[in-house]
């Protein structure tokens, strides 16, 4: 049995004037352990997606299981990385990395110790009493990426985690996000619209119409690639190939796209 | 000129220019006051009517001495800390209910329009009739002056508050009042910390009408008073009073403020 199922789930936004169809009937089995990507354009229902996963929007139609049980039931076991970093200006940092456990009221001396040595093994020595305001982008995304994993989630859910920051930032926290999640087994979703980061970081790419969200094709990330980092993917010589691979499939359905686009205008 | 000339050239134009302003701002302030004099004593304005300062002075300084003064300044402000303060906390609350229930604020919504656009003053006979002539209607006149607009202002300032902080809490299985506590709350503080200055200006003008309308002491009480007897020494020396008084307590607002921003981060 697989560790996470969506099986047939659609999502629908309703105003009153209308109602737009954000998710249709998407069905994904992701094992233990495995990086998947989720790649597509803006609009495609990533972020959507996501935010079912993990339960803190209910879809309108199908089912989500983790390890057999529904997902909203299990909110502590799945943890969230959203585009920007969104530490609490007002807490310190470890407050920040803490707000987990003090929501769900385990607060330790144990978890504090925890929480600092987190912070030393993603580079952040001496942090723990600054306010988020004195880090830099690259710095505070590690921030949230340490509150994220201090809950000991079993799947985490990467919302274009690395688009905010710089490219030379970017490259080195794709690094230390594959290490990490490699070295806990942890088992991770990442929505992009980068072809280059899917492939580099992740086992299996989904590659995600738009108008509604659906899947359109799965690609296989080479058995060599993936146990490279993310750095060293980049210059593999099997990573052109299934980049070009991807572009193309890209290219010719946006120009599908806009055929189909024009009598629905 | 090295580096360290420059800064303290540019320190002697800091002082020079805060100098200048001060300078100007007790230029006015005394002209305004010497004209008030010269006026009066040259009678381009009836000085029974429009007093002058000496007098205002030499009253102000016999009120004091004799302490007679002191009663009606007491009940001023005791009654306008008191509206500001439940006003305050007040239309904080009802905000947090509003926030609480989506459903409570939409019921609500055109009851607050309404109260919001309704000049308060007008309800000073009602709450007399309820309330009985006397502390208590002037108080709740300082309350419901400000409490609606405190209302609004905070109630806006927790819708405004960017949802992904609340992502992020339910995520970690956050309920909606840890949410409200962890995120929400903190993050509309700035907004809260602005109505506590416009309150106060409110508070005051709700309890000083207040005063015009019931009260046998106060601040309010000797102006209504002093224009019934023909004594406009006494009005404006009430004015001057509450004129430092409002002054002054906005300062105190001012201070606190700068301490809540410095210690919201601890």
């Amino acid at each position: 049995m697989s560790f996470l199922t969506l099986d047939h789930v659609s999502h629908h936004y309703f105003s009153k004037e209308s109602y737009t169809k954000a998710i249709d009937n998407i069905s994904i089995a992701v094992k233990e352990g495995e990086f998947i990507s989720l790649l597509g354009p803006s609009g495609c229902g990533k972020s959507t997606l996501l935010s079912i996963i993990a339960g803190i929007i209910q879809q309108t139609e199908g089912t989500v299981s983790l390890q057999g049980k529904s997902t909203a039931e299990s909110e502590m076991e799945i943890g969230y990385m959203l585009q920007q970093d969104y530490l609490f200006p007002w807490k310190t940092i470890l407050d920040n990395v803490l707000l987990g456990p003090k929501v769900n009221h385990t607060l330790s001396d144990e978890l504090k110790k925890k929480a600092i040595q987190l912070l030393k093994e993603v580079g952040l020595k001496d942090v723990e009493m600054k306010y988020p305001s004195e880090l830099s982008g690259g710095m505070r995304q590690r921030v949230a990426l340490v509150r994220t994993l201090i809950n000991n989630p079993k799947i985490l859910l990467l919302d274009e985690p690395f688009s905010a920051l710089d490219y030379q930032t970017k490259l080195n926290l794709e690094d230390l996000v594959s290490d990490l999640l490699k070295s806990y087994h942890k088992t991770a979703i990442l929505v992009t619209h980068d072809i280059g980061e899917a492939i580099a970081m992740s086992d299996r790419i989904f590659m995600m119409n738009a108008n509604p969200g659906s899947i359109a094709k799965t690609y296989e990330v080479p058995i060599e690639l993936r146990n490279e980092v993310p750095f060293l993917v980049r210059r593999h010589p099997k990573y052109q190939l299934i980049f070009d691979k991807i572009w193309d499939a890209l290219e010719s359905k946006e120009s599908q796209q806009k055929v189909v686009d024009i009598p629905d205008e | 000129m090295n580096d360290h000339h420059l800064f303290e050239n540019y320190k002697r134009g800091l002082k020079r220019e805060k100098k200048i302003v001060l300078f100007w701002q007790l230029t006015i302030l005394l002209s305004f006051f010497s004209l008030w004099e010269i006026a009066s004593r040259l009678y381009w304005i009836d000085p029974l009517l429009f007093s002058s300062p000496s007098s205002v002075f030499e009253l102000l300084v016999t009120r004091f001495a004799n302490g007679s003064i002191f009663n009606h300044l007491q009940v001023t402000l005791f009654e306008t800390i008191l509206g500001f303060i439940i006003g305050t906390i007040g239309g904080i609350l009802i905000a947090i209910s509003l926030w609480s229930s989506a459903r409570f604020a939409k019921i609500m919504g055109p009851y607050l329009v309404v109260l919001n656009a309704m000049p308060k003053v007008a309800l000073g006979p009602i709450l007399i009739v309820a309330l009985g002539p006397g502390y208590l209607s002037i108080i709740a006149m300082g309350f419901i002056i400000s409490v609606i607009v405190t209302t609004l202002v905070v109630y806006s300032a927790f819708n405004e508050v960017d949802p992904n902080y609340e992502k992020v809490l339910r995520s970690f299985g956050a309920t909606r009042w840890q949410c409200f506590k962890e995120a929400i709350f903190p993050a509309a503080m700035p907004a809260m910390i602005s109505t506590l200055k416009v309150n106060v200006g409110l508070s005051w003008v709700g309890v000083i009408v207040g005063e015009y309308l019931v009260s046998k002491q106060g601040l309010g009480y000797l102006i209504i008073y002093g224009f019934q007897v023909f004594d406009f020494t006494l009005v404006m020396s009430s004015l001057v009073i509450i004129a430092i008084l409002a002054a002054i307590m906005y300062k105190v607002v001012e201070n606190l403020e700068r301490w809540l921003i410095r210690n919201r981060n601890t």
